[in-house]
């Protein structure tokens, strides 16, 4: 579920060189071509769509490597809210 | 028992190197530094000293014929360079800037640690090429593309400024890494001189920095698959490039400015001389002064501090940090925009003087040094990331 939503917001905001469908949930999203600005861009619908707010240490490369990276940050911050 | 086939190589302390830094700044380089500004050409003397010093391969490691420097400590040298000439200390930072490239991404590569050892033993001279004409000034983004073809590869870059490509040893080119890359995956070359051709498509007629010779030029070349760089261009620019070069240059800024704030030392100790039963109100302008200076230094220090600690823990993962990030491009800023109302008011404090063209204590090419600064690699494009960044950060 979060996946499709993940998914969205990355085909929305990203501004990616090429379709999401084309993507695993492995691919590199920098290799696709999200940049520092869509990033945050990416970030921001992010917090929204999930009531989250994003670790500064979180705001790196390696959290918005790839869509599983991402679940995994997300999972990670809504644990976190919940405990 | 048998003597070692070889000498060994022993690095330099940095007081030795700062002797050497010093030897040269006052002699070859202030000697020719207003003929390398009157006319926009390469400070081909200087250079030749720096080299007889062996100054272009401090940063590299001792195990590759370097004096393995520290980034704080390359700063202090950079920083004495800025003393003498803005646009001797420019060309020495920016080919510090390559050579950390290589150091802290590539050097256990086979062909960039032996292309390292050639540094040190010949003393060669990086230049680079990272912006593209139709790009603009964003690094991360690229349009020519490296073929590789077997074990060759051959690229051709339009690119607005190569600061003296046409007095470089090798230039590293920044581009898409395949034919078939997005515009942000790029790799980054290693172009000999002698392999590639430069058709030259800008001059480099500026107010300041004139010996830096940024000219435009159409650059294609063909070489060895090996002399791509083995790691992504996106490390090597949040790991080195970035914060190397913000650090480097702020550090010449500082050097630049505090030799402007001697001078104005200077003054307000002659006229005290001439009148020494009162204070002269230019003192308190110099007071006024050092302490911008101060702030611009602190400022600075405590960046490259920071730069010190994230490298020694070893990964590459913690530059990525928007509040590190932050803080080089807040270094970067600062110092450019302090240095030149620094130099203005230690103009204030000299007086006509330092105005005049022809005058010992003039400090007229420290200023239109001073004002390329905020404009090349543009301050508000710059101010403009730190926005986006500030949206995401949250500053615990």
């Amino acid at each position: 579920m979060h996946e499709k939503t993940v998914r969205e917001i990355l085909g929305e905001y990203s501004k990616l060189a090429v379709e999401m469908d084309t993507l695993s949930n492995d691919s590199d999203l920098y290799d696709a071509g999200l940049t520092s600005l869509t990033t945050v861009t990416v970030m921001l619908a992010l917090e929204d769509a999930f009531d989250i707010e994003f670790e500064d240490h979180m705001l790196t490369r390696a959290t918005f490597h790839s869509v599983n990276t991402l679940l995994a940050a997300i999972d990670e911050l809504l644990a976190a809210q919940a405990a | 028992m048998s003597a070692p086939a070889e000498t060994l190589h022993r690095a330099r302390a940095l007081d030795d190197i700062m002797d050497s830094v010093r030897r040269v700044g006052e002699t070859t380089v202030l000697e020719f530094a207003a003929d390398v500004d009157r006319n926009a050409r390469f400070p081909t003397e200087a250079f030749d000293a720096i080299k007889r010093e062996r100054l272009l391969s401090v940063f590299v490691p001792e195990r590759f014929g370097g004096d393995g420097v520290s980034v704080s400590e390359l700063c202090k040298i950079c920083e004495q360079f800025g003393h003498y000439d803005g646009s001797v200390a420019m060309i020495y930072a920016m080919h510090q800037i390559q050579v950390a490239c290589i150091v802290q991404n590539a050097a256990d590569d086979a062909f960039f640690g032996q292309y390292l050892r050639k540094l040190c033993e010949d003393q060669l001279l990086l230049a680079s090429a990272t912006t593209e004409i139709d790009v603009g000034g964003d690094v991360r983004s690229s349009i020519c593309a490296v073929n590789i073809e077997g074990d060759r590869f051959s690229l051709t870059k339009k690119a607005p400024v190569i600061s003296y490509a046409l007095d470089s040893d090798a230039i590293m080119v920044t581009c898409r890494s395949s034919e078939n890359a997005p515009p942000g995956d790029q790799s980054v070359v290693l172009v000999k001189t002698g392999d590639h051709e430069l058709e030259q498509i800008a001059g480099w007629d500026t107010m300041g920095f004139r010996g830096t010779c940024s000219s435009g030029f159409i650059l294609s070349s063909t070489g060895a698959a090996e002399q791509v760089m083995p790691v992504p261009y996106a490390r090597v620019l949040s790991k080195s490039m970035h914060p190397v070069s913000h650090l480097t240059w702020g550090s010449l800024w500082t050097g630049l400015a505090a030799s402007a704030v001697e001078m104005a030392r200077k003054t307000v100790r002659e006229d005290a001389r001439k009148q020494p039963d009162v204070a002269p109100v230019a003192a308190l302008r110099l007071s006024e002064v050092n302490e911008l200076l101060f702030s611009m230094r602190s400022g600075l220090n405590e960046v490259i501090a920071e730069y010190e600690r994230l490298l020694a823990l070893n990964t590459d993962t913690a530059f990525d940090d928007y509040g590190f990030s932050i803080r080089v491009n807040n270094a970067k800023i600062r110092c450019s925009e302090m240095m030149v109302d620094i130099i203005a008011r230690a103009m204030n404090i000299v007086g006509i003087s330092a105005y005049r063209n022809d005058s010992k204590k003039s400090l007229a090419r420290h200023l239109r040094d001073a004002h390329g600064a905020a404009l090349m690699v543009n301050n508000d494009r710059i101010r403009q990331h730190n926005a986006t960044m500030q949206i995401a950060y949250k500053g615990r």
